[in-house]
């Protein structure tokens, strides 16, 4: 499937290993019970987790700095706790490394999820990136902070959105 | 695209510049352009849905229902103007003022409703965020900056929660919706209590504001109270400790049943102490200095907003109602239920009665729209508000003018005298319009309206609120009022239950069903037998929940049931 980042679509070289599978080689995108195999098996590839919906973020505290990649859930668009896991991982733990998301969501919340730090969008077979970028430039001021750094714009919470 | 800094033209609201205008218009095509890949199917009825709800639009019984949002209930009499065109142009002629300060147009085409968003948006106005499972539009008291008994104008800090609830990256897909409510009073009109999160103001040492923060308070099928989870939130602080307390709603609240999904179930089932510790931790661990309400900031959004220059000769304008109050029995009356102690001498906020006696409750044509507009330019500087009681306030209106003003209102159907009486009752749509309704409200409480209309009798009865839902989601607030009433499916029959004892204030209590559901007329001979019961069983001065309090339920259940 094809995934989103930076506005284009791009290669992705992760590996996403199941539960009862061994652990290739290269970078693997591990489910959290697992992660501390995956910590101690020096592999030469990166290292990810997955975290389901219910997860807390705080279970990857001690992990974060040897991690390079976050892949949250949306069992369905209407389920935004991965907003808050994003903005938590970002703001709370200062993860720099990439946030990604799977599963089931919209245009029309690509905005929001790049306000609350995802950077990675793993989108269905065939979507019209047309769509995407249309959702990204459509609104161009939000009102309130978020974790990107945005441009002010006068007063109060008042920022520009840069597409 | 540089901000303006012309000075804001309408009294009592925050005036748009043209970043605002900009942002509201690129939300318009955004939807248009939701509708058109609803339409050409790009979109499934299944994600539209919470695209449309955000903007307002529901799918009732018979056809779209557009919810427009009035921040903190406010409207500029332009605005009104607007609100008249759209029911005129695009609906029956008439909208229906909701009980969290917004209006309904209940026949909308899906198609028009870009056009509908785009006058909207000319007139600074919107609907975003009056449905879905988001940070709904913020409510406050209809007397807002103009009660002698306010310590503290909470428009500014409404304003500035409308503002960052607006388009909320993080806070967009709750478990379910989130309800804000926030008072600058000792007297609390704003039901704060049975909001998700209620805000009392007031002022603090240094002259900021500091706020009593309740959590956890709402109607719907769990009728809860809500709790105090922080006494003297500094002002600073309070758009930091909002994103605490959302984010651990979004991350904790329930989403495997939408009946369990509220705020106030979550913080029932890890109690108070445990739900602050979560808050606490949270707001600890959060980068505060971003979330940081500087007081350049409040006074920015302050600057927005157009005070009234108050002129009247106070004690003039008093001595000459006084003279009027004598002369004319029926106008005094009026003046003593629909009018409010201003904080300017010679000043009185007015209640307009959206209840005429057998109307329906909150329905206003486009022509009394536009007469209200005319009038609010006339005699309080052009500034309406519409109230969660489903009334408009003129906020400020000078004493000598009332007659005049009472005169007019009276002429066209708007000048009855039953703010806080048994007529001026709250009912929501019911089964004529929703989709969720298991009874029609509208009937029941037209034929309630009617029962008690005379004016000596309503006078002899005093304070009482009569609530009305149409099914157990309790949009009209029943669990609320001192008496409600609740539609029920009783065997295929629409009947109704009744609650007694409910109360919204500092002193908020939920009502308790008295017995099984009755048929309509029933029901309202049961309610009159009620209050009979009262009438004879009060002690001098005591208002009917009083009554009800001391006695408990048993004489008025006793009284409900008594078949001649």
């Amino acid at each position: 499937m094809p995934l989103l980042e930076n506005g284009q679509i791009v290669q992705d070289g992760w590996t996403l290993v199941q539960d009862d599978q061994p652990l290739p080689d290269g970078d693997i995108l591990l489910p959290l019970s697992r992660l501390s195999e995956g910590l101690g098996c020096n592999g030469n590839g990166r290292l990810g987790v997955v975290l389901k919906p219910d997860e807390q973020v705080d279970a990857l505290k001690e992990a974060l700095p040897r991690l390079a990649l976050v892949s949250l859930h949306f069992p369905i668009f209407r389920d935004g706790r991965a907003f808050t896991q994003a903005r938590s991982l970002r703001e709370h733990l200062h993860f720099t490394g990439d946030v990604r998301v799977t599963g089931h969501f919209l245009p029309d919340q690509y905005e929001f999820l790049l306000r609350c730090g995802v950077s990675q969008l793993v989108l269905p077979d065939q979507s019209d990136l047309a769509v995407w970028h249309k959702a990204h430039e459509r609104i161009t001021i939000a009102y309130q902070p978020s974790v990107l750094t945005e441009r002010a714009e006068g007063f109060a919470f008042r920022r520009f959105l840069s597409p | 695209m540089p901000h303006s800094s012309q000075p804001p033209a309408d009294v009592g609201r925050y005036a748009y510049d043209t970043v605002d205008r900009t942002f509201l218009k690129q939300r318009v095509e955004q939807f248009r352009d939701q509708v058109q890949r609803r339409i050409s199917g790009a979109l499934s009825e299944d994600e539209f849905k919470p695209l449309r709800l955000m903007n307002g639009l529901y799918l009732q019984l018979h056809a779209y229902m557009l919810r427009v949002a009035i921040p903190y209930g406010i409207v500029s009499a332009a605005q009104m103007r607007t609100l008249a065109l759209i029911a005129r142009r695009y609906d029956r002629d008439y909208g229906h003022f909701t009980t969290r300060q917004n209006i309904q147009f209940n026949w909308i085409r899906l198609e028009d409703t870009p056009d509908i968003l785009n006058i909207l948006a000319d007139a600074e106005m919107h609907a975003i965020q009056t449905s879905g499972n988001c940070i709904r539009n913020v409510t406050s008291d209809q007397f807002a900056g103009a009660a002698r008994d306010e310590v503290l104008d909470p428009r500014v800090h409404a304003e500035i929660l409308r503002q960052w609830s607006t388009l909320h990256p993080e806070f967009t897909f709750l478990p379910r919706k989130f309800k804000i409510a926030i008072s600058g009073s000792a007297q609390d009109r704003v039901a704060a209590r049975f909001h998700d999160i209620g805000l009392l103001a007031r002022k603090g040492d240094n002259g900021r504001a500091v706020f009593e923060v309740y959590v956890g308070g709402g109607l719907g099928r769990t009728p809860i109270i809500g709790v105090k989870l922080r006494d003297d939130l500094p002002e600073e602080d309070l758009i930091a400790y909002l994103e605490a307390v959302l984010r651990v709603y979004n991350a904790y609240g329930r989403r495997d049943n939408i009946y369990k999904a509220r705020i106030k179930i979550l913080v029932q089932a890890l109690g108070l102490g445990a739900f602050r510790d979560q808050v606490n931790a949270e707001f600890m661990a959060m980068d505060r200095s971003r979330y940081r309400l500087q007081p350049q900031v409040v006074a920015a959004i302050r600057a927005r907003f157009a005070t009234p220059v108050f002129a009247a000769d106070a004690a003039a304008s008093s001595a000459q109602l006084a003279t009027q109050t004598k002369a004319d029995p029926a106008f005094a009356a009026w003046v003593g239920t629909n009018t409010h102690p201003h904080q300017q001498d010679g000043y009185c906020s007015v209640t307009i009665s959206c209840k005429p006696s057998g109307g329906i409750p909150g329905d206003v044509t486009s022509a009394q729209m536009d007469l209200l507009a005319d009038l609010a330019e006339q005699y309080s500087f052009g500034e309406l508000r519409i109230t969660h009681l489903q009334n408009v306030v003129f906020g400020h209106v000078r004493k000598d003018q009332l007659f005049a003003l009472w005169q007019v209102l009276t002429a066209h159907g708007l000048g009855t005298a039953n703010v806080g009486m048994i007529t001026d009752i709250i009912a929501c749509p019911g089964l004529d319009y929703c989709a969720l309704a298991n009874a029609r409200s509208i009937p029941i409480a037209q034929k309630l309206s009617q029962r008690f209309s005379n004016a000596a009798l309503q006078h002899e009865i005093g304070a009482l609120r009569l609530n009305i839902s149409g099914c157990i989601n309790a949009c009209g607030h029943h669990h609320a009022g001192h008496i409600g009433i609740l539609g029920v499916d009783k065997r295929g029959e629409e009947a109704f239950q009744i609650t007694l004892g409910g109360n919204s204030g500092e002193d908020a209590s939920i009502g308790q069903i008295i017995g099984s559901a009755m048929s309509e007329d029933e029901t309202v001979d049961a309610i009159a037998r009620i209050v009979d019961t009262y009438l004879v069983q009060r002690k001098p001065g005591e208002r009917f929940i009083e009554t009800c309090r001391r006695l408990g339920a048993a004489p008025f259940k006793d009284a409900a049931y008594a078949t001649a």
